[in-house]
């Protein structure tokens, strides 16, 4: 099977610092694949590689067998790969439906995924006419993921979504992402610091350590591992 | 403080205020035969002496507490809803009202070049959110181009307005081209400067733009061809009336309340499509914008280019109004004015820009009479309206899509300070 998205031997910059070397990883079609890491590891430099901002310095990124290694930030994202960026960032001063609304006409799209995001997130759809600002944090996360759904992408990249966010709020976006990849088989690629939550979700995981991946294996494997125990699950606490 | 503290400190800062004052206003030497005099002015440094006191008891009476914020009663928030089809006739119907002269009449013009100028602005300061300190600029590239194009060329007024109107939105990419990669004070610091480098271009490239002289002569615009003119073939002379100079000034009234409904039109057209709301996103986050695939480049180039060319076709109408340009009419002060009509009205707000330019520009013409003391009132206006309206006169905004009823957003989410 081919994979949907390939990085190899992909190494980038932050600034004047090198963030990411000899990454490769490939994400299936049908796939949550989970990149998880320490602060500061690079996994956030990793999906902004892959959207070419910064672009990456040596290797080969491809998504369905095209090189989009030099392609333009918003050319990549017109190719079916959608981000909700790290700290959601929605647009305060618009409505929630403006805000979705934006996600597909970016693209030129009509926006007809809006009921299928509505039906995922049914408290996007009380809220709908209120400014994005006023929501609270795990509102504004469903509301960044559903934005970045608008577009029908083919695959998901998701930046943190449980960043300060409540335990019962992370558990419900969770489901969320679980049902979007089993009912409408959107690919994920996952970013997350929460080891834990984020391995049992995935099919697959890769660990991310100072730029480079040092372990790689399906969810289940990473989390009964020692080293990812002890350095990322608190010392064998569940 | 107690009673007694609080008259003290006032009495302190009266005492400092006397200090100051006593030498500086209250001797003043005067020429009379023979060499020079003491004068006396001790009333004035009495009346001074007693503001300082009151003043400094004002603050110390007032200090900590909040300044009321105004929100306006519920009848006049509806009445709102009316005020722009009733400023809009009024706009239609001034030159027929009986008190109209010709004085109101060329006040009316330039209210509305303003009106015109702080829509265009609003375009790129209030829907782009990008900070525009050399707006004047495109205004002078549309004046000079449609000057040059006309007494070079021959060209009419109807031709030249368009390519005016395309030259200043080329000038508008290029401010835009370099600056795309910066943001907020930066981004103002460039545009500030742009707008003094064709300033000091048009005063030194003396050959093509007459330098300090200006170009002067410039034709002045004509209805299909009729000049108004009391020859015959002229306007009056066509429609059988009399010759009257005031028909210009009528023509040139419609002129630019068309111009300037042109501009609004178009914004307004423009919030509904994709690219209206791409500026609105860019505005709010411009890293959600790139992660959601809109091109930043292009989205802020034509806010850039769409902005400057309003300001282009407002400038040939002033070059044809004037018959006369010089650097002298396009320098920072003119930015800055249509910069504060934009932020006082309430960003990205057509019709509390429209207020702003009727007030600042009507209200400075009608405080005239008071020489000097004009610009202290217009500055004093300007920061009592934004102490107790600090986003603007007409601080909601309108969301462009809605599901059922539009309901205005308030105050509270639009920007404020930036």
């Amino acid at each position: 099977m081919s994979a949907l998205l390939r990085m190899e031997g992909v190494a980038a910059n932050y600034g004047a610092v090198q963030a990411l070397v000899d990454v490769s990883i490939h994400v299936d079609q049908g796939e949550i694949v989970t990149l998880i890491g320490a602060n500061g590891a690079g996994k956030s430099t990793l999906l902004m590689t892959l959207c070419g901002d910064p672009r990456a310095r040596a290797g080969r990124i491809t998504f369905d067998g095209e090189d989009i290694s030099n392609l333009p930030t918003h050319a990549i994202m017109r190719r079916g790969i959608a981000q909700a960026p790290e700290g959601r960032r929605v647009f305060p001063r618009m409505t929630v439906r403006e805000n979705l609304m934006m996600g597909a006409e970016a693209l030129g799209q009509p926006g007809d995924e809006l009921p299928r995001v509505l039906a995922l997130f049914p408290r996007l759809e009380e809220r709908i006419a209120q400014r994005a600002g006023t929501l609270s944090g795990g509102e504004q996360q469903m509301l960044a993921i559903g934005r970045a759904l608008m577009s029908k992408p083919r695959l998901l990249l998701l930046d943190e979504p449980s960043l300060g966010l409540a335990p019962l709020v992370v558990k419900q976006i969770f489901g969320a992402i679980r049902r979007l990849n089993a009912e409408a088989g959107v690919t994920v690629l996952l970013v997350e610091q929460n080891a834990n939550l984020a391995l049992r979700l995935a099919h697959r995981g890769y660990v991310l350590v100072n730029g480079r991946i040092t372990m790689a294996g399906t969810g289940a494997e990473l989390l009964a591992r020692e080293e990812i125990r002890d350095a990322y699950l608190g010392g064998g606490a569940s | 403080m107690t009673p007694v503290a609080t008259l003290r400190d006032a009495g302190l800062a009266a005492l400092v205020a006397f200090g100051l004052f006593a030498p500086l206003v209250g001797l003043r030497t005067e020429v009379v035969e023979g060499g020079l005099a003491l004068r006396g002015r001790w009333d004035d440094v009495a009346w001074l002496v007693l503001l300082a006191f009151v003043g400094r008891l004002a603050v110390l009476l007032l200090a900590g507490r909040r300044l009321p914020r105004l929100s306006l009663p519920a009848p006049l928030t509806r009445a709102g809803r009316h005020a722009a089809p009733f400023f809009l006739g009024l706009a239609l119907l001034l030159p027929w009202l009986p008190f109209v002269e010709r004085y109101e009449l060329d006040l009316g013009i330039l209210v509305l070049t303003y009106v015109m100028l702080g829509w265009g602005l609003n375009i790129v300061v209030g829907l782009a959110g990008l900070l525009d300190l050399g707006y004047v600029a495109f205004y002078a590239v549309g004046a000079y181009s449609y000057a040059l194009l006309s007494l070079t060329y021959g060209l009419s007024f109807w031709v030249c307005l368009p390519l005016a109107g395309i030259l200043a939105a080329f000038a508008g990419v290029l401010l835009g081209f370099p600056v795309l990669r910066l943001r907020g004070d930066y981004l103002a610091i460039v545009t500030l400067a742009f707008g003094e480098i064709i300033r000091v271009v048009l005063t030194n490239w003396v050959s093509l733009t007459g330098g300090p002289n200006g170009l002067s002569g410039i034709p002045r615009p004509g209805l299909f061809g009729l000049s108004f003119t009391s020859e015959e073939g002229g306007f009056a002379d066509f429609f059988g009336l009399d010759y009257d100079p005031v028909h210009r000034v009528i023509f040139l009234y419609y002129l630019i309340l068309g111009l300037a409904l042109l501009t609004n039109w178009v914004t307004l057209r423009l919030r509904r499509q994709p690219l209206g709301r791409a500026w609105e996103a860019l505005r709010e986050d411009e890293i959600a914008c790139r992660a959601l695939g809109i091109n930043v480049t292009v989205t802020k180039l034509t806010a850039f280019a769409i902005g400057a060319m309003f300001a282009g076709f407002a400038g040939s109408f002033f070059a044809t109004r004037q018959a006369f340009v010089s650097p002298e009419s396009f320098t920072f002060i003119e930015s800055a004015i249509i910069l504060a009509i934009v932020v006082l009205g309430g960003m990205g707000s057509q019709l509390g820009v429209a207020l702003a330019a009727l007030l600042l520009i009507g209200g400075t013409e009608l405080f005239r009479d008071l020489a000097e003391w004009r610009m202290l009132i217009f500055g004093a206006a300007m920061v009592v309206i934004m102490v107790v309206r600090p986003r603007g006169l007409v601080g909601t905004r309108t969301p462009s899509i809605a599901l059922k009823e539009k309901r205005a957003i308030g105050g509270n989410f639009v920007s404020e300070g930036h």
